[in-house]
């Protein structure tokens, strides 16, 4: 394995946690799927890296159905939030947590 | 198989771009440049892929990260209103930042452990199970290959997933105003307080 | 290496490009689903107001059911029945498990059993949610068409051969069920719970994801066929096996997400109390199925071989949900939520079957997902009759003395919440008789002890619903007498019941299923005209060719057999 390698996975991993802290710690629903997203592209980046040492194609096309899944999460998530907003102007900030207790 | 000094430099400098830009996503109060460091980080995982010969990837993650996820984004930040900033300050829960960097750190921590520890025993499986990358053959070629064998079925169930994102988009976009009012049978029923469609005037 | 520009001049692949064997009977079930709900949607946009709900839910109900006859074929072949069963020409499929698409799709018992489970699942939650949609003055297609799609991913989830497949059907199930939980526009909490849902099952499915990633790194291959070939051929040890254990480990954490088990259930109480009641049935029961499925696919058949890594793992979860659960159900004054409570502590029940990881374990894990399908499902209906016009009444207080208003609903409800309890004579008695069994084959003696106890304190959870429905006075908020039970709720209540007793009375034949139904990967035939260098034809090689590799968890040895 060579350095650079490994560099890549670690990249990834910190990349991953990031988005996986920011989610837990943020509020704002929109920003709570741009970390869903960071953790995604961590996840691409380990596919690609580790394809890329084993010399198979399998992880850059794994990729590219991660890629679709994001793009579906994307709209769902989306569509959830502007009907929630509809219902309550502003409500970006922590209304999931109505429903606790 | 060598690494160039080339190949170093860019890993380099996009890694920084990359943290960055994800630093940047969590720290940034405003959603719109939180949007913008997002794009920061998906052009420099783009430009990885590219380090990585994995061109086809590169240009894809471009057009649909950043050319449709992101934009996608952006769009309803600027339908539900730009104004709206989040207290950073207040900790919602009690703990909730502690338990949310325990857990961060323990999972980056355990890869770059096992990185470190495994060294080069790391990568210890089977080598090109699937489709071996062929250097003189265009990348584009050979995932199409790849994806109508042996990921075929997998792409079929992904029209399902986007027939699913679809209905999805229909059925939330549908207006509060546009669903019929409860009909009242039942007296003792208070009508449920949550029915004022405020919101609606600010859409249309 | 190279670098090869996208757009440069580049010799083309000249050799043929080979499909994958596609063996299309074994498509047939998921096929019928997939474009049942598609079909659906398009009748109902084409028909406008001429179609409503009760169109809806006889296609619903008519898809399932046809989906349903078609998997008893695969079945008839997974076990070697007499081929006159058998439609297609069946020379080319020898009887017993096989995999099919490349090896993308396994068809074994196990797989053919849930999928037969998962398609008698949809019609009766799509009679539970027609009530509702009637009562309500609703008229929305997506509803049963987003339950259709859904089951579609879970089908998919039980027979997937290949870590990205089951990925993706989790997602196709999981981005269905978020929209169900928020579909509801009548009530903000509805969306909420929606959005929470989506939260955190996005995180835990980048968890999941991440851990197939680390996998990749570890065995070369997503593919359980190819996982499973290089763990028998390569011993892993130490520092080599770390991608693969930090893999497995994420994939355990997601997919204990998707069960609901204790500490990743912080979402189902909210979830389960916001989202529409007869979303929820099929939440409950549908995704559980299908996440169980996912958990015992993953790893009792591809990572068998690390059984002594993940068995203490399981064992933690297992404890915390049978305890956990049961204990903060205690003090639940919202059915929804104390429904969601006791469907943690079931969680830990079937989480003791997928720890054995044997016959037993694979007997417990079965026979208590057909049962507990059933059980929740109809204890859902129930709830959304109570729940009332608006779906917003859910409060203890609504259940007393509802015995004496409606006899009928309040008889339901208590023969429902004493299976749930485990009372003999009742289907969740041998249920739970078999997660403790195979926790006792397994040595771990303590954990079918936790099981016990917990089971005691839930039964007392039931028990406390029951009395406030036959010995307490109706209060203000019990519904009036002749409250309206809508006619498919109460077939679909109907059925529930008749399934609870019936397995109840007469174990012998659902056992007598799970027993044939063991979960196996093996090994795609070749595929046919390989004229394709052997680097770009894939799949195939790592070993055996034709013949056939089948993992059973069979490893230790079983104590128990036939009925109690």
């Amino acid at each position: 394995m060579r350095s650079i390698d490994a560099g890549y996975l670690v990249l990834a991993a910190i990349l991953f946690s990031i988005g996986a802290f920011g989610l837990l710690v943020r509020r704002n629903p929109l920003v709570m799927l741009m970390c869903v997203e960071l953790m995604l592209n961590a996840v691409n980046l380990t596919f690609v890296a580790f394809g890329m040492m084993l010399g198979d194609l399998a992880g850059q096309v794994t990729v590219l159905f991660v890629l679709v899944v994001a793009a579906a999460e994307v709209v769902v998530g989306l569509g959830i939030v502007v009907a929630m907003a509809r219902r309550r102007p502003g409500a970006t900030a922590d209304d999931i947590r109505v429903l606790r207790g | 198989m060598e690494t160039t000094t080339v190949e170093y430099v860019v890993f380099g400098l996009c890694a920084l771009i990359v943290l960055a830009g994800a630093f940047g996503v969590i720290w940034f109060r405003n959603p719109v440049q939180a949007a913008l460091s997002l794009v920061a980080t998906l052009f420099g995982v783009a430009v990885l892929f590219l380090n990585m010969n994995a061109q086809f990837l590169a240009a894809v993650q471009v057009i649909v990260y950043t050319g449709a996820i992101v934009v996608l984004i952006l769009f309803v930040i600027m339908l539900l209103g730009v104004d709206v900033e989040e207290d950073l300050e207040e900790e919602p829960l009690v703990g909730q930042r502690v338990i949310a960097l325990v857990i961060a750190a323990g999972v980056a921590g355990l890869v770059v452990a096992g990185v470190t520890v495994a060294g080069a025993d790391l990568v210890s499986g089977a080598r090109a199970v699937t489709g071996s990358i062929v250097d003189d053959v265009s990348n584009v070629e050979q995932i199409g290959r790849l994806l109508f064998t042996d990921y075929v079925f997998a792409l079929e169930i992904t029209a399902v997933l986007l027939t699913i994102a679809v209905i999805a988009a229909v059925v939330m976009s549908r207006r509060p105003g546009d669903v019929e009012p409860l009909p009242t049978e039942d007296a003792s029923m208070e009508p449920p307080a949550e029915m004022e469609p405020e919101a609606e005037e600010v859409f249309d | 290496m190279t670098a090869v520009s996208m757009f440069a001049q580049t010799p083309l692949l000249t050799e043929q490009i080979v499909a994958p064997v596609v063996s299309w009977p074994a498509m047939i079930p998921l096929a019928v689903m997939a474009l049942g709900g598609l079909l659906l949607l398009t009748f109902a946009s084409l028909l406008g107001r001429r179609v409503g709900t009760p169109f809806f839910t006889w296609w619903t109900v008519m898809t399932g059911l046809i989906a349903f006859a078609t998997a008893i074929p695969l079945w008839a072949q997974v076990q070697g029945w007499d081929r006159r069963v058998l439609w297609w020409n069946p020379e080319n499929t020898p009887a017993g498990a096989f995999s099919t698409v490349g090896g993308a799709f396994g068809v074994d018992g196990f797989s053919v059993l849930l999928t037969m489970l998962i398609c008698l699942a949809v019609p009766v939650c799509a009679l539970v949610m027609a009530g509702t949609s009637e009562r309500d003055g609703e008229r929305h297609v997506e509803g049963p068409a987003l339950m259709i799609l859904s089951a579609t991913g879970a089908i998919v989830m039980a027979g997937a051969n290949d870590l990205i497949v089951l990925f993706l059907g989790l997602e196709v199930l999981s981005l269905a069920v978020y929209v169900l939980a928020a579909m509801n526009l009548r009530r903000v909490q509805s969306q909420e719970a929606g959005l929470k849902y989506f939260v955190l099952g996005a995180f835990s499915s980048a968890f999941f994801l991440y851990g197939i990633a680390l996998v990749y790194g570890g065995t070369g291959s997503t593919s359980l066929v190819n996982i499973t070939n290089f763990l028998a051929g390569n011993l892993l040890l130490g520092s080599s096996s770390v991608l693969v254990l930090l893999g497995v480990a994420l994939m355990v954490a997601g997919l204990a997400f998707k069960v609901a088990a204790v500490p990743f259930h912080s979402w189902s109480p909210d979830v389960y109390d916001g989202a529409p009641t007869s979303s929820v049935a099929f939440m409950a029961s549908v995704v559980k199925v299908a996440a169980f499925a996912g958990m015992v696919r993953v790893l009792v058949v591809g990572f068998g071989t690390f059984a002594a890594d993940w068995r203490p793992v399981l064992q933690i979860l297992a404890v915390l949900s049978l305890v956990g659960g049961a204990l903060v159900a205690l003090v639940q004054t919202n059915v929804k939520r104390l429904l969601a409570y006791s469907s943690i502590s079931h969680a830990g029940f079937i989480l003791l079957g997928v720890e054995a990881a044997n016959e037993t374990g694979n007997r417990a894990v079965l026979v208590y997902l057909v049962v507990y399908t059933f059980l929740v499902i109809g204890s859902f209906a129930v709830v959304s009759i109570v729940g009332r016009s608006g779906d917003a009444m859910h409060s203890l207080d609504s259940y007393r003395g509802l015995g004496r208003v409606a006899p009928a609903l309040a008889g339901t409800f208590t023969i429902l919440l004493l299976a749930q309890a485990g009372v003999p004579f009742t289907s969740g008695f041998y249920a739970k008789f078999y997660a403790v069994i195979a926790a006792v084959d397994t040595q771990s003696a303590w954990l079918a002890v936790v099981a016990m106890l917990s089971a005691v304190i839930a039964a007392y959870l039931y028990l406390r619903l029951v009395v406030a429905m036959w010995f307490v006075a109706p209060g203000e908020q019990t519904p009036k007498p002749g409250i309206r039970i809508p006619a498919t709720t109460g077939v679909a209540l109907v059925l529930c019941v008749a399934v609870t007793l019936f397995i109840g009375i007469t174990p012998g034949p659902l056992t007598s299923v799970v027993d044939e139904a063991p979960p196996a990967v093996v090994q795609p035939p070749a595929a046919q005209g390989s004229e394709l260098p052997a680097d770009l034809l894939n799949l195939l090689d790592g070993g055996a060719g034709q013949e056939s590799l089948t993992t059973d968890p069979g490893s230790l040895p079983s104590t128990s057999g036939g009925n109690p």
